[in-house]
């Protein structure tokens, strides 16, 4: 089987190895990780049609240069609109490359979103941890934060002509405002400060990383002093802090917690929130719990149609060439 | 007890009991947690217990808020029954300098020798309460009234993996190097993350913990064949 080796040129801070996580330890202490932005990297294995869930690497904005010193692999790059450059040639995330040894691939942050995937036609040799390499940003267990000057090991690596490229981006995500169901603790609040939440525009603050997004806005004050015991967080759980600040709690969030919850941010909406950056703004509005049940069944729907339309190898250019002949009659006669 | 249930986003059931901490609320978590693990409903992914609340987390395409609470509802009075005793976990604890920097500052405050406040660590009814923080830090409910003291003002940074810490009723045994407020009083050899796949961490929910004392030779060899550095 071919193999193929990376070199990290430069690695930013928070560009990690990422799956899609290891859900079912949250009783330990263990958030289930994985990529912040699910659907952006599922959309990359599936461009090469990799397996569901292949380890990739979650690319923030401190961005990622990696030269080829061995073999070649086929690459997808999804999410935001980050810049990519191969050589001297320069694109943008949602497409498909051939990574060929000596050559340079950089992507850094471009004029939108937070986070892309780079995920390869080849399997990444990274440490496991319960099961899965996804990074837990704060200890590092699993595949771990890259490192500049680290070497990424590929195996049963391939080259795929058919799939080069560019990805279609998903087109069914709304632009509405980010849509959460009011509480578990939303008691601790006075009504007004529910409203306001749910009014008011707030600012995504500096302080974002893989375990959260602190909002800077109104004052969200607690009614009465009170602590309550340690509760579960899960992600997209929106805390708020005793001087009043909400933040939204994602991939690797703290399982337990003693701040009151004004509201948690519906699944579908997470990936969506997490590519917004500091100083854009934020509003939310309020849904059922019936209605983000809902919610959520559709945007599976949307998404497993979207995955399948992207999985489907669009052939090499030749035979790209010989599809457009027969649907437009006979250009090379 | 009757819980209280609250609807989290399109995934999640929390069930709370109490208010405020209780023995008998925690009782409740633990006994729901036990007969939810034993028989799961449809499209259940897992289970998370706390102080007074048990989240119960589960796939919206399979199933939904209302089919969940109707199923917790039907395992409470069951539930109480199956609640189990846990297992009784040792943990091995080296009270000596340099692994004991606040037992001094916790002598002073509590008016004993460091040598009774030790004697008093070792005498707690230790009991694992639930996760949280970061992974395998358990707290466990179980310091002694003798030495219970407040957190301090600012946290300290960098502090050792195996670190025994106290703050009020509760003692942890810390699995990453990280800052904390508690007060240090020992070091652990025992691994909490065990690095076995089948059996990862130390102690489930519900567990009861002993400490046993040893001395700074033993946990030098002990800490040599165990995995934090």
């Amino acid at each position: 089987m071919a193999e193929a080796a990376f070199t990290v040129a430069f690695a930013g801070p928070l560009v990690t190895l990422q799956d899609a996580g290891r859900p079912g330890h949250m009783r330990f202490g263990v958030p289930q990780s994985g990529a912040m932005d699910r659907l952006a990297f599922d959309a990359a294995n599936a461009a090469l049609g990799n397996k569901s869930g292949q380890t990739g690497i979650e690319i923030s904005l401190g961005g990622l240069v990696l030269q080829c010193t061995h073999g070649a692999a086929t690459v997808a790059i999804a999410g935001g609109d980050f810049t990519v450059q191969l050589g001297t040639q320069k694109t943008r995330s949602w497409t498909i490359l051939t990574v060929q040894k000596g050559e340079r691939l950089s992507i850094t942050a471009g004029k939108v979103g937070s986070w892309a995937y780079l995920a390869f036609a080849g399997r990444i040799t990274a440490p496991e941890w319960l099961g899965s390499q996804a990074t837990h940003a704060t200890s590092g267990f699993g595949g771990g934060a890259l490192q500049s000057g680290q070497t990424i090991i590929l195996s049963d690596t391939a080259v795929r002509e058919d799939r080069l490229g560019d990805i279609p981006k998903p087109d069914f995500q709304t632009s509405r405002p980010i849509r959460v169901v009011t509480g578990p603790q939303d008691q601790h609040f006075a009504k007004e400060t529910v409203t306001q939440f749910l009014t008011d525009s707030f600012a995504v603050s500096d302080a974002f990383d893989r375990m959260g997004m602190r909002l800077k806005g109104p004052e969200l004050p607690l009614a009465g002093a009170l602590s309550i015991p340690s509760e579960p967080i899960v992600r997209g759980s929106v805390q708020v802090s005793g001087d009043g600040v909400p933040t939204v709690l994602l991939a690797d969030h703290q399982t337990t917690g003693g701040y009151p919850k004004i509201a948690t941010v519906i699944s579908p909406d997470i990936d969506r929130l997490v590519q917004h950056r500091a100083g854009q703004s934020v509003r939310f509005a309020d849904i059922t719990s019936a209605q983000a049940v809902a919610e959520a069944r559709s945007y599976a729907q949307q998404k497993a149609a979207y995955l399948a339309e992207v999985s489907v190898a669009r052939g090499t250019l030749a035979q790209r060439l010989m599809r457009e002949n027969l649907s437009h009659g006979c250009a090379f006669d | 007890m009757d819980p209280q249930f609250k609807a989290i986003a399109d995934h999640a059931l929390l069930v709370t009991f109490a208010e405020e901490i209780s023995d008998a609320a925690h009782g409740a978590v633990l006994a729901l947690d036990a007969a939810l693990g034993a028989n799961p409903p449809d499209g259940m992914i897992e289970t998370v217990p706390a102080m007074v609340n048990l989240l119960v987390s589960f796939d919206p395409i399979l199933t939904e808020h209302d089919a969940i609470k109707t199923y917790v509802q039907g395992c409470l009075g069951a539930s109480l029954k199956a609640r189990t005793e846990g297992i009784t976990r040792t943990v091995q604890v080296c009270y000596e300098a340099p692994f004991s920097p606040d037992l001094a500052a916790v002598s002073s405050a509590t008016g004993l020798t460091p040598e009774a406040v030790i004697n008093a660590h070792l005498s707690g009814d230790f009991r694992v309460l639930m996760y949280g923080f970061s992974p395998g830090y358990a707290y466990l409910s179980g310091v002694p009234g003798a030495i219970q003291v407040p957190r301090k003002p600012a946290p300290v940074r960098d502090v050792p993996a195996g670190s025994v810490i106290i703050a009020g009723p509760q003692c942890l045994i810390t699995t990453l190097k990280m800052p904390t407020g508690w007060s240090i009083i020992g070091r652990s050899p025992t691994a909490i993350l065990t690095g076995d796949p089948d059996a990862p961490f130390l102690f489930d929910v519900g567990d009861r913990v002993t400490f046993q004392r040893i001395d700074a030779a033993t946990f030098a060899q002990l800490d040599k064949a165990s995995d934090h550095g």
